[in-house]
Protein backbone atom coordinates (compact mmCIF):
# COMPACT_ATOMS: atom_id res chain seq x y z
CA UNK A 1 0.00 0.00 0.00
CA UNK A 2 1.75 3.27 -1.03
CA UNK A 3 1.77 6.08 1.46
CA UNK A 4 -0.62 8.89 1.74
CA UNK A 5 0.49 12.00 1.06
CA UNK A 6 0.01 13.83 4.71
CA UNK A 7 -0.67 18.24 4.40
CA UNK A 8 -0.13 20.33 7.52
CA UNK A 9 -3.60 21.21 9.24
CA UNK A 10 -2.23 23.35 11.99
CA UNK A 11 -0.28 23.23 15.14
CA UNK A 12 -2.01 20.24 16.03
CA UNK A 13 -3.40 18.15 12.61
CA UNK A 14 -2.00 16.38 9.88
CA UNK A 15 -4.49 15.71 6.68
CA UNK A 16 -3.68 12.20 5.59
CA UNK A 17 -4.44 12.21 1.55
CA UNK A 18 -4.81 9.54 -0.27
CA UNK A 19 -5.83 11.12 -3.62
CA UNK A 20 -9.02 13.02 -5.47
CA UNK A 21 -11.34 10.25 -6.94
CA UNK A 22 -13.70 9.31 -5.40
CA UNK A 23 -14.01 5.59 -5.42
CA UNK A 24 -14.19 2.91 -2.82
CA UNK A 25 -10.89 1.40 -2.97
CA UNK A 26 -8.89 4.50 -2.04
CA UNK A 27 -11.92 5.24 1.23
CA UNK A 28 -11.08 1.62 1.63
CA UNK A 29 -7.62 2.84 2.06
CA UNK A 30 -8.91 5.49 4.55
CA UNK A 31 -10.91 3.34 6.53
CA UNK A 32 -7.83 0.74 6.86
CA UNK A 33 -5.72 3.87 8.77
CA UNK A 34 -8.41 5.13 10.39
CA UNK A 35 -9.09 1.91 12.17
CA UNK A 36 -5.26 1.07 12.40
CA UNK A 37 -5.14 4.02 14.67
CA UNK A 38 -8.24 3.70 16.77
CA UNK A 39 -6.39 0.20 17.49
CA UNK A 40 -3.24 1.41 18.35
CA UNK A 41 -4.66 4.36 20.26
CA UNK A 42 -1.21 6.54 20.34
CA UNK A 43 -1.33 8.26 23.74
CA UNK A 44 -0.86 11.85 21.66
CA UNK A 45 -4.01 10.73 19.41
CA UNK A 46 -7.07 12.91 19.84
CA UNK A 47 -9.24 11.88 16.91
CA UNK A 48 -9.61 11.04 13.64
CA UNK A 49 -12.28 12.01 11.02
CA UNK A 50 -12.45 9.95 7.56
CA UNK A 51 -13.79 11.28 4.48
CA UNK A 52 -14.00 10.37 0.86
CA UNK A 53 -10.93 10.50 0.22
CA UNK A 54 -8.27 11.76 3.11
CA UNK A 55 -8.52 11.21 7.10
CA UNK A 56 -7.52 13.99 9.36
CA UNK A 57 -5.37 12.55 12.06
CA UNK A 58 -5.75 15.44 15.36
CA UNK A 59 -3.13 15.20 17.90
CA UNK A 60 -1.40 17.11 20.93
CA UNK A 61 1.13 19.30 19.75
CA UNK A 62 2.46 19.40 23.35
CA UNK A 63 3.05 15.84 23.13
CA UNK A 64 4.32 15.31 19.69
CA UNK A 65 5.25 16.86 16.11
CA UNK A 66 3.96 16.62 13.00
CA UNK A 67 7.44 14.71 11.74
CA UNK A 68 6.60 12.45 14.59
CA UNK A 69 3.15 11.61 13.76
CA UNK A 70 4.51 10.99 10.36
CA UNK A 71 6.81 8.75 11.18
CA UNK A 72 4.34 6.89 13.32
CA UNK A 73 1.97 6.29 10.93
CA UNK A 74 4.51 5.52 8.12
CA UNK A 75 4.92 2.44 10.35
CA UNK A 76 2.11 1.53 11.08
CA UNK A 77 1.03 -1.71 8.95
CA UNK A 78 -3.08 -0.91 8.34
CA UNK A 79 -4.99 -4.22 7.55
CA UNK A 80 -6.87 -3.50 4.62
CA UNK A 81 -10.57 -3.08 5.28
CA UNK A 82 -13.02 -5.12 3.30
CA UNK A 83 -15.56 -3.21 2.17
CA UNK A 84 -17.85 -5.83 1.41
CA UNK A 85 -18.20 -6.82 4.66
CA UNK A 86 -19.20 -4.20 6.54
CA UNK A 87 -22.19 -3.77 8.41
CA UNK A 88 -25.35 -3.43 5.88
CA UNK A 89 -28.57 -0.97 7.74
CA UNK A 90 -31.93 -1.65 5.87
CA UNK A 91 -33.66 2.30 6.35
CA UNK A 92 -37.51 1.93 5.18
CA UNK A 93 -38.16 5.10 3.50
CA UNK A 94 -41.70 6.62 2.99
CA UNK A 95 -42.11 8.06 -0.96
CA UNK A 96 -45.72 9.46 -0.36
CA UNK A 97 -47.77 12.33 0.28
CA UNK A 98 -45.83 14.71 2.52
CA UNK A 99 -42.56 12.91 3.12
CA UNK A 100 -41.93 13.27 -0.29
CA UNK A 101 -42.51 16.86 -0.89
CA UNK A 102 -39.85 16.93 -4.27
CA UNK A 103 -40.69 14.16 -5.66
CA UNK A 104 -42.93 15.44 -8.22
CA UNK A 105 -40.77 18.06 -9.40
CA UNK A 106 -37.89 15.33 -9.43
CA UNK A 107 -39.97 13.23 -11.63
CA UNK A 108 -40.73 16.26 -13.72
CA UNK A 109 -37.20 17.37 -13.99
CA UNK A 110 -35.95 13.55 -14.65
CA UNK A 111 -38.29 13.99 -17.74
CA UNK A 112 -39.59 10.40 -15.83
CA UNK A 113 -42.85 9.38 -13.48
CA UNK A 114 -42.30 9.30 -9.52
CA UNK A 115 -42.23 5.71 -9.74
CA UNK A 116 -39.70 5.56 -11.51
CA UNK A 117 -37.82 8.11 -9.00
CA UNK A 118 -38.59 5.68 -6.55
CA UNK A 119 -37.13 2.44 -8.02
CA UNK A 120 -33.92 4.24 -9.17
CA UNK A 121 -33.42 5.05 -5.48
CA UNK A 122 -34.34 2.17 -4.03
CA UNK A 123 -32.51 0.47 -6.92
CA UNK A 124 -28.93 2.18 -5.34
CA UNK A 125 -26.03 0.78 -3.18
CA UNK A 126 -25.18 3.00 -0.71
CA UNK A 127 -22.31 3.44 1.38
CA UNK A 128 -21.38 5.92 4.46
CA UNK A 129 -18.33 7.74 3.35
CA UNK A 130 -18.32 10.49 5.76
CA UNK A 131 -20.16 12.72 8.07
CA UNK A 132 -20.53 16.24 8.02
CA UNK A 133 -22.05 19.65 7.96
CA UNK A 134 -24.48 19.32 11.34
CA UNK A 135 -24.72 16.77 13.80
CA UNK A 136 -25.30 12.56 12.26
CA UNK A 137 -25.71 14.25 8.62
CA UNK A 138 -24.25 10.84 6.75
CA UNK A 139 -23.23 11.52 3.14
CA UNK A 140 -24.25 8.45 1.14
CA UNK A 141 -22.30 7.74 -1.78
CA UNK A 142 -24.06 5.20 -4.60
CA UNK A 143 -27.15 7.03 -6.11
CA UNK A 144 -27.80 5.96 -9.21
CA UNK A 145 -26.83 7.60 -12.06
CA UNK A 146 -30.55 8.16 -13.51
CA UNK A 147 -31.20 9.93 -10.19
CA UNK A 148 -28.62 12.48 -10.20
CA UNK A 149 -29.69 16.20 -10.41
CA UNK A 150 -27.76 19.34 -9.15
CA UNK A 151 -28.95 20.78 -6.20
CA UNK A 152 -31.73 23.36 -6.18
CA UNK A 153 -30.68 27.31 -6.22
CA UNK A 154 -31.53 28.15 -2.99
CA UNK A 155 -32.10 26.23 0.41
CA UNK A 156 -35.16 25.42 1.65
CA UNK A 157 -35.85 25.84 5.38
CA UNK A 158 -37.88 23.04 7.56
CA UNK A 159 -37.96 19.75 6.70
CA UNK A 160 -39.21 17.25 9.05
CA UNK A 161 -35.68 15.31 11.00
CA UNK A 162 -35.75 12.06 8.95
CA UNK A 163 -35.99 13.61 5.51
CA UNK A 164 -34.19 11.17 2.69
CA UNK A 165 -33.04 13.54 0.34
CA UNK A 166 -30.60 13.58 -3.13
CA UNK A 167 -28.37 15.29 -4.29
CA UNK A 168 -25.60 14.55 -7.36
CA UNK A 169 -24.40 11.21 -6.51
CA UNK A 170 -24.85 11.38 -2.77
CA UNK A 171 -28.41 10.95 -0.72
CA UNK A 172 -28.59 11.59 2.89
CA UNK A 173 -31.21 11.02 5.98
CA UNK A 174 -31.54 14.68 7.90
CA UNK A 175 -30.83 14.58 11.77
CA UNK A 176 -32.09 17.92 12.59
CA UNK A 177 -34.54 20.43 10.87
CA UNK A 178 -31.66 22.75 9.10
CA UNK A 179 -32.55 24.39 5.81
CA UNK A 180 -31.33 22.62 2.41
CA UNK A 181 -30.77 22.58 -1.35
CA UNK A 182 -31.27 18.70 -1.64
CA UNK A 183 -34.33 17.08 -3.28
CA UNK A 184 -36.30 15.75 -0.30
CA UNK A 185 -37.59 12.44 -2.06
CA UNK A 186 -39.08 10.34 1.14
CA UNK A 187 -38.98 10.08 4.82
CA UNK A 188 -38.13 7.39 7.22
CA UNK A 189 -38.76 6.35 11.18
CA UNK A 190 -35.45 5.37 11.62
CA UNK A 191 -33.21 8.32 13.45
CA UNK A 192 -29.42 8.48 12.63
CA UNK A 193 -28.81 10.44 15.29
CA UNK A 194 -30.69 9.76 19.19
CA UNK A 195 -29.20 12.62 20.93
CA UNK A 196 -30.56 10.59 24.16
CA UNK A 197 -28.96 7.34 23.19
CA UNK A 198 -25.53 5.69 24.85
CA UNK A 199 -24.57 5.15 21.16
CA UNK A 200 -26.23 8.34 19.45
CA UNK A 201 -24.52 7.71 15.93
CA UNK A 202 -26.57 4.87 13.76
CA UNK A 203 -23.89 4.81 11.38
CA UNK A 204 -20.13 4.25 11.67
CA UNK A 205 -18.19 5.48 8.01
CA UNK A 206 -18.34 2.31 5.81
CA UNK A 207 -21.58 1.20 6.61
CA UNK A 208 -23.69 -0.03 4.05
CA UNK A 209 -27.12 0.99 3.32
CA UNK A 210 -30.19 -0.38 1.34
CA UNK A 211 -33.64 1.14 1.50
CA UNK A 212 -37.20 -0.46 2.11
CA UNK A 213 -39.94 1.19 0.63
CA UNK A 214 -43.07 1.85 3.43
CA UNK A 215 -46.42 3.18 3.37
CA UNK A 216 -47.21 6.72 5.29
CA UNK A 217 -48.60 4.83 8.09
CA UNK A 218 -45.24 3.47 9.34
CA UNK A 219 -44.24 7.26 9.77
CA UNK A 220 -46.41 7.16 12.68
CA UNK B 1 -29.95 23.90 49.52
CA UNK B 2 -27.66 26.75 48.84
CA UNK B 3 -29.26 27.89 44.87
CA UNK B 4 -29.46 30.74 42.84
CA UNK B 5 -31.61 31.78 40.12
CA UNK B 6 -30.81 34.00 37.33
CA UNK B 7 -33.87 35.39 35.58
CA UNK B 8 -32.69 36.15 31.83
CA UNK B 9 -34.27 39.83 31.28
CA UNK B 10 -32.59 39.84 27.26
CA UNK B 11 -29.52 37.42 25.83
CA UNK B 12 -28.06 38.33 22.69
CA UNK B 13 -28.91 35.33 20.45
CA UNK B 14 -25.67 33.90 20.36
CA UNK B 15 -26.02 33.61 24.95
CA UNK B 16 -25.14 29.82 25.56
CA UNK B 17 -23.96 27.80 27.90
CA UNK B 18 -20.43 26.24 27.57
CA UNK B 19 -18.10 23.92 29.29
CA UNK B 20 -14.85 22.84 27.57
CA UNK B 21 -16.46 21.31 24.98
CA UNK B 22 -17.33 17.85 23.59
CA UNK B 23 -13.66 16.80 21.78
CA UNK B 24 -13.61 13.60 20.45
CA UNK B 25 -17.24 13.48 18.12
CA UNK B 26 -15.97 15.18 14.87
CA UNK B 27 -16.03 11.82 12.74
CA UNK B 28 -19.64 11.95 13.28
CA UNK B 29 -20.34 15.86 11.86
CA UNK B 30 -20.18 17.10 15.70
CA UNK B 31 -17.64 19.72 16.28
CA UNK B 32 -15.92 20.48 19.56
CA UNK B 33 -17.92 23.93 20.56
CA UNK B 34 -16.75 25.28 23.94
CA UNK B 35 -15.75 28.24 24.22
CA UNK B 36 -14.86 30.91 21.53
CA UNK B 37 -12.58 32.89 23.53
CA UNK B 38 -10.73 29.35 25.65
CA UNK B 39 -8.27 31.45 27.47
CA UNK B 40 -10.88 34.12 29.05
CA UNK B 41 -13.17 30.75 29.30
CA UNK B 42 -10.42 28.80 31.03
CA UNK B 43 -10.03 32.58 33.54
CA UNK B 44 -14.16 32.80 34.14
CA UNK B 45 -14.00 29.47 35.66
CA UNK B 46 -10.76 29.34 37.58
CA UNK B 47 -11.78 32.59 39.46
CA UNK B 48 -15.37 31.28 39.85
CA UNK B 49 -14.13 27.93 42.01
CA UNK B 50 -13.63 25.15 38.77
CA UNK B 51 -17.37 23.97 38.41
CA UNK B 52 -16.36 24.50 34.71
CA UNK B 53 -20.05 25.63 33.08
CA UNK B 54 -20.11 29.32 32.26
CA UNK B 55 -22.27 31.55 30.25
CA UNK B 56 -21.32 33.23 26.67
CA UNK B 57 -22.27 36.27 25.16
CA UNK B 58 -21.55 38.50 22.55
CA UNK B 59 -23.89 41.08 20.39
CA UNK B 60 -26.72 41.99 22.19
CA UNK B 61 -25.07 41.20 25.53
CA UNK B 62 -26.95 39.58 28.83
CA UNK B 63 -29.13 40.77 31.44
CA UNK B 64 -30.21 39.26 34.64
CA UNK B 65 -31.86 39.34 38.00
CA UNK B 66 -30.14 37.15 40.77
CA UNK B 67 -32.42 35.10 42.96
CA UNK B 68 -32.52 32.87 45.93
CA UNK B 69 -28.60 32.14 47.26
CA UNK B 70 -26.06 35.05 46.99
CA UNK B 71 -23.70 34.27 44.07
CA UNK B 72 -20.47 35.70 42.72
CA UNK B 73 -19.99 35.73 39.24
CA UNK B 74 -17.11 36.43 37.24
CA UNK B 75 -16.84 38.22 34.29
CA UNK B 76 -13.78 37.99 31.30
CA UNK B 77 -13.17 38.00 27.68
CA UNK B 78 -15.22 41.02 26.16
CA UNK B 79 -17.34 42.02 28.74
CA UNK B 80 -17.79 44.95 31.11
CA UNK B 81 -20.74 44.38 33.92
CA UNK B 82 -23.03 46.62 35.97
CA UNK B 83 -24.74 45.63 39.05
CA UNK B 84 -27.55 47.53 39.40
CA UNK B 85 -26.79 49.83 37.19
CA UNK B 86 -23.31 50.62 38.35
CA UNK B 87 -20.50 49.59 36.60
CA UNK B 88 -17.87 46.87 37.88
CA UNK B 89 -15.46 46.78 35.09
CA UNK B 90 -14.47 43.42 33.12
CA UNK B 91 -12.00 40.38 34.05
CA UNK B 92 -13.50 40.93 38.06
CA UNK B 93 -15.50 38.56 40.27
CA UNK B 94 -18.50 40.34 41.66
CA UNK B 95 -21.00 39.21 44.42
CA UNK B 96 -24.44 39.66 43.39
CA UNK B 97 -27.34 39.58 46.68
CA UNK B 98 -30.52 38.27 45.84
CA UNK B 99 -32.60 40.58 43.86
CA UNK B 100 -29.49 42.47 42.24
CA UNK B 101 -29.40 43.17 38.15
CA UNK B 102 -26.55 42.04 36.14
CA UNK B 103 -26.04 43.78 33.14
CA UNK B 104 -23.30 42.69 30.74
CA UNK B 105 -22.18 44.11 27.41
CA UNK B 106 -20.08 42.98 24.72
CA UNK B 107 -16.96 45.39 25.02
CA UNK B 108 -13.61 45.74 23.18
CA UNK B 109 -14.13 42.35 20.98
CA UNK B 110 -16.72 40.05 20.26
CA UNK B 111 -17.26 36.87 23.25
CA UNK B 112 -17.74 37.67 26.73
CA UNK B 113 -17.92 34.93 29.71
CA UNK B 114 -20.03 34.91 33.24
CA UNK B 115 -19.44 32.36 35.34
CA UNK B 116 -21.44 32.06 38.05
CA UNK B 117 -19.58 30.38 41.47
CA UNK B 118 -21.58 27.09 41.49
CA UNK B 119 -22.92 24.81 39.25
CA UNK B 120 -24.97 25.68 36.38
CA UNK B 121 -28.27 23.21 36.01
CA UNK B 122 -27.83 21.83 32.34
CA UNK B 123 -28.47 19.58 29.81
CA UNK B 124 -25.34 17.29 28.62
CA UNK B 125 -24.94 15.83 25.75
CA UNK B 126 -22.18 13.42 24.79
CA UNK B 127 -20.54 14.56 28.38
CA UNK B 128 -20.62 17.89 27.43
CA UNK B 129 -23.42 20.78 28.38
CA UNK B 130 -21.31 23.19 25.57
CA UNK B 131 -23.67 24.41 23.26
CA UNK B 132 -23.76 23.35 19.80
CA UNK B 133 -25.60 26.48 18.74
CA UNK B 134 -27.28 25.30 15.23
CA UNK B 135 -28.12 22.07 16.38
CA UNK B 136 -29.84 23.22 19.80
CA UNK B 137 -27.60 20.41 21.46
CA UNK B 138 -26.20 20.49 24.83
CA UNK B 139 -26.38 23.44 27.59
CA UNK B 140 -28.77 25.31 25.05
CA UNK B 141 -29.54 29.31 24.30
CA UNK B 142 -29.88 31.81 26.90
CA UNK B 143 -32.65 33.54 26.01
CA UNK B 144 -35.10 36.55 27.29
CA UNK B 145 -37.99 34.79 29.97
CA UNK B 146 -35.49 31.76 30.61
CA UNK B 147 -34.47 30.98 34.07
CA UNK B 148 -31.22 29.38 34.72
CA UNK B 149 -30.41 27.68 38.27
CA UNK B 150 -27.38 27.90 39.62
CA UNK B 151 -26.85 24.85 42.23
CA UNK B 152 -24.36 24.89 45.63
CA UNK B 153 -24.08 28.96 44.68
CA UNK B 154 -21.45 30.66 46.51
CA UNK B 155 -21.54 34.15 47.12
CA UNK B 156 -18.55 34.89 49.76
CA UNK B 157 -15.86 34.33 47.06
CA UNK B 158 -13.19 37.26 47.41
CA UNK B 159 -14.05 39.66 45.56
CA UNK B 160 -10.84 40.39 42.81
CA UNK B 161 -9.39 42.19 39.75
CA UNK B 162 -8.54 39.02 37.42
CA UNK B 163 -5.28 39.39 35.95
CA UNK B 164 -5.85 39.77 32.04
CA UNK B 165 -4.18 36.63 29.95
CA UNK B 166 -0.52 37.42 28.19
CA UNK B 167 -0.84 38.74 24.97
CA UNK B 168 -4.27 39.89 25.54
CA UNK B 169 -4.29 43.17 23.33
CA UNK B 170 -5.72 42.71 20.55
CA UNK B 171 -3.90 40.42 17.72
CA UNK B 172 -2.48 42.32 14.78
CA UNK B 173 -0.59 39.64 13.20
CA UNK B 174 -1.65 36.65 13.33
CA UNK B 175 0.74 33.20 12.77
CA UNK B 176 -0.76 30.27 10.01
CA UNK B 177 0.80 27.36 8.46
CA UNK B 178 -0.06 26.94 4.97
CA UNK B 179 -2.23 23.95 4.10
CA UNK B 180 -4.20 21.54 3.71
CA UNK B 181 -5.60 22.61 0.51
CA UNK B 182 -3.01 25.30 -0.29
CA UNK B 183 -2.98 23.61 -3.23
CA UNK B 184 -6.02 25.43 -5.29
CA UNK B 185 -4.54 28.25 -4.90
CA UNK B 186 -2.13 29.87 -7.39
CA UNK B 187 1.84 31.62 -5.98
CA UNK B 188 0.29 34.81 -6.66
CA UNK B 189 -2.70 34.14 -4.09
CA UNK B 190 -0.53 32.80 -1.49
CA UNK B 191 1.36 35.99 -1.56
CA UNK B 192 -1.90 38.06 -1.21
CA UNK B 193 -2.51 35.86 2.14
CA UNK B 194 0.70 36.86 3.49
CA UNK B 195 1.33 40.35 2.03
CA UNK B 196 -1.99 41.66 2.36
CA UNK B 197 -4.51 43.23 5.28
CA UNK B 198 -7.51 41.60 6.25
CA UNK B 199 -10.15 43.10 8.23
CA UNK B 200 -12.84 41.34 11.42
CA UNK B 201 -16.36 41.47 10.11
CA UNK B 202 -19.47 41.84 11.91
CA UNK B 203 -20.48 38.51 10.11
CA UNK B 204 -19.43 36.18 12.79
CA UNK B 205 -21.02 33.25 14.94
CA UNK B 206 -19.90 30.07 17.06
CA UNK B 207 -19.10 28.76 13.40
CA UNK B 208 -17.09 31.52 12.31
CA UNK B 209 -15.79 34.63 10.94
CA UNK B 210 -15.85 36.28 8.10
CA UNK B 211 -12.73 38.37 7.21
CA UNK B 212 -13.12 41.29 5.12
CA UNK B 213 -10.16 42.04 2.58
CA UNK B 214 -8.91 41.16 -0.88
CA UNK B 215 -10.42 37.82 -2.34
CA UNK B 216 -8.27 34.94 -3.31
CA UNK B 217 -9.95 33.30 -5.48
CA UNK B 218 -9.37 29.04 -5.51
CA UNK B 219 -7.73 28.39 -9.09
CA UNK B 220 -10.27 25.02 -9.07
CA UNK B 221 -13.12 24.21 -6.67
CA UNK B 222 -13.67 20.31 -7.59
CA UNK B 223 -12.17 18.86 -4.68
CA UNK B 224 -14.26 16.56 -2.94
CA UNK B 225 -15.18 17.39 0.66
CA UNK B 226 -12.26 17.25 3.54
CA UNK B 227 -12.36 17.57 7.13
CA UNK B 228 -12.19 20.79 8.57
CA UNK B 229 -10.79 21.95 11.34
CA UNK B 230 -10.42 24.82 14.20
CA UNK B 231 -7.93 27.62 12.98
CA UNK B 232 -8.67 26.78 9.39
CA UNK B 233 -8.74 29.83 6.64
CA UNK B 234 -11.64 28.78 4.62
CA UNK B 235 -11.72 30.51 1.13
CA UNK B 236 -15.62 30.13 -0.60
CA UNK B 237 -15.87 30.07 -4.71
CA UNK B 238 -15.70 33.93 -4.50
CA UNK B 239 -12.44 33.88 -3.03
CA UNK B 240 -14.07 35.18 0.32
CA UNK B 241 -11.78 34.29 3.89
CA UNK B 242 -13.33 32.87 7.02
CA UNK B 243 -12.14 32.02 10.15
CA UNK B 244 -13.43 28.61 11.56
CA UNK B 245 -14.17 28.77 15.62
CA UNK B 246 -15.46 26.49 17.93
CA UNK B 247 -18.74 25.18 15.69
CA UNK B 248 -17.08 25.08 12.59
CA UNK B 249 -18.35 22.33 10.06
CA UNK B 250 -16.40 19.30 10.20
CA UNK B 251 -16.52 18.44 6.66
CA UNK B 252 -16.39 20.36 3.79
CA UNK B 253 -15.66 21.18 -0.37
CA UNK B 254 -14.03 24.47 0.40
CA UNK B 255 -10.66 24.41 0.14
CA UNK B 256 -8.55 25.70 3.67
CA UNK B 257 -5.95 27.69 2.21
CA UNK B 258 -4.00 27.56 5.75
CA UNK B 259 -4.58 27.44 9.44
CA UNK B 260 -4.16 29.81 12.02
CA UNK B 261 -1.76 28.49 14.58
CA UNK B 262 -3.26 27.29 18.03
CA UNK B 263 -2.45 30.52 20.56
CA UNK B 264 -4.00 32.80 17.45
CA UNK B 265 -7.29 31.35 16.51
CA UNK B 266 -9.23 33.04 19.59
CA UNK B 267 -7.55 36.44 19.73
CA UNK B 268 -8.87 36.70 16.01
CA UNK B 269 -12.16 35.91 16.80
CA UNK B 270 -12.33 38.05 19.87
CA UNK B 271 -11.14 41.25 17.36
CA UNK B 272 -13.54 43.73 16.92
CA UNK B 273 -15.60 44.88 13.70
CA UNK B 274 -12.65 47.04 11.66
CA UNK B 275 -9.65 45.81 13.46
CA UNK B 276 -7.01 44.98 10.54
CA UNK B 277 -5.30 41.40 10.73
CA UNK B 278 -2.02 40.06 8.89
CA UNK B 279 -1.05 36.84 8.85
CA UNK B 280 2.82 35.69 9.40
CA UNK B 281 3.47 31.97 7.27
CA UNK B 282 5.40 29.37 9.52
CA UNK B 283 6.92 26.39 9.25
CA UNK B 284 6.08 22.98 11.25
CA UNK B 285 8.14 23.38 13.50
CA UNK B 286 7.45 26.80 15.01
CA UNK B 287 4.25 26.28 15.10
CA UNK B 288 4.55 23.68 17.47
CA UNK B 289 7.63 25.77 19.24
CA UNK B 290 5.04 28.61 19.59
CA UNK B 291 1.81 26.56 20.38
CA UNK B 292 4.18 24.89 23.46
CA UNK B 293 5.59 28.28 24.65
CA UNK B 294 1.68 29.73 24.91
CA UNK B 295 1.11 26.54 26.61
CA UNK B 296 3.24 27.28 29.39
CA UNK B 297 2.38 30.99 29.55
CA UNK B 298 -1.20 30.19 29.75
CA UNK B 299 -0.68 27.45 32.95
CA UNK B 300 1.81 29.91 34.43
CA UNK B 301 -0.81 32.66 34.16
CA UNK B 302 -3.61 30.64 35.09
CA UNK B 303 -1.69 29.47 38.02
CA UNK B 304 -1.93 32.97 39.21
CA UNK B 305 -5.62 33.77 38.86
CA UNK B 306 -6.42 30.56 40.90
CA UNK B 307 -4.36 31.80 43.44
CA UNK B 308 -6.10 35.24 43.44
CA UNK B 309 -9.67 33.28 43.79
CA UNK B 310 -8.27 31.62 46.67
CA UNK B 311 -6.61 34.33 48.56
CA UNK B 312 -8.27 37.00 50.67
CA UNK B 313 -5.98 40.06 50.31
CA UNK B 314 -6.39 43.33 51.88
CA UNK B 315 -9.43 44.76 50.45
CA UNK B 316 -11.18 47.70 49.86
CA UNK B 317 -15.18 47.90 50.05
CA UNK B 318 -17.06 49.52 48.40
CA UNK B 319 -20.64 49.80 49.11
CA UNK B 320 -22.87 49.99 46.14
CA UNK B 321 -26.65 50.33 46.07
CA UNK B 322 -29.13 47.74 46.98
CA UNK B 323 -27.10 45.06 48.85
CA UNK B 324 -24.31 44.66 45.64
CA UNK B 325 -20.64 44.49 47.55
CA UNK B 326 -17.93 45.17 45.36
CA UNK B 327 -14.30 44.69 46.32
CA UNK B 328 -11.41 45.50 44.69
CA UNK B 329 -7.70 44.05 45.06
CA UNK B 330 -5.90 47.28 47.00
CA UNK B 331 -3.38 48.89 44.58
Amino acid sequence: MSDPVFRSAGSGALLADFGSVIEEALFGRVLSLDRALATARPYWLQETVPAYTSLLIVFDPLAVDHGEVMAYVRALEPTPVNLLTTTTHVVPVCYEGEAAPDISEVAATLGTSEEAVIAAHLAGDYRVFMYGFAPGYAYLGGVPNELRLPRKVAAVRGHAVGSVMVAGPQCLITTLPMPTGWWVIGRTPLRVLDPASERPFLFEAGDRVRFTRVGLAALQ
Amino acid sequence: MSEARLLIEAAGPLTTVQDAGRPGWRRFGVPPSGPVDRRAFAAAVSASGGHGSVIELSLGGLTFKAEGHPVAVAITGAATAEVNGVDVGGWCVVTLQPGARCRIRESGGNWGYCAPAGRIVADAWLGSSSTHLIAGLGGGRIAPGGVLTVRDAQGDLASVAIPRPPQSAAITVARAILGPQQRFFSGEVLEQLEGERFMASPRFDRMGMILDGPRLPPSRIDMPSEPAIRGALQIDGDGRMSLLTADHQTTGGYPRVAVVIEPDIDRIAQLPVGAGIRFELVDEAEAIAQTRAAARQTAEWLTRVKAGARSRPPLITANLTDGVVVRRLMS
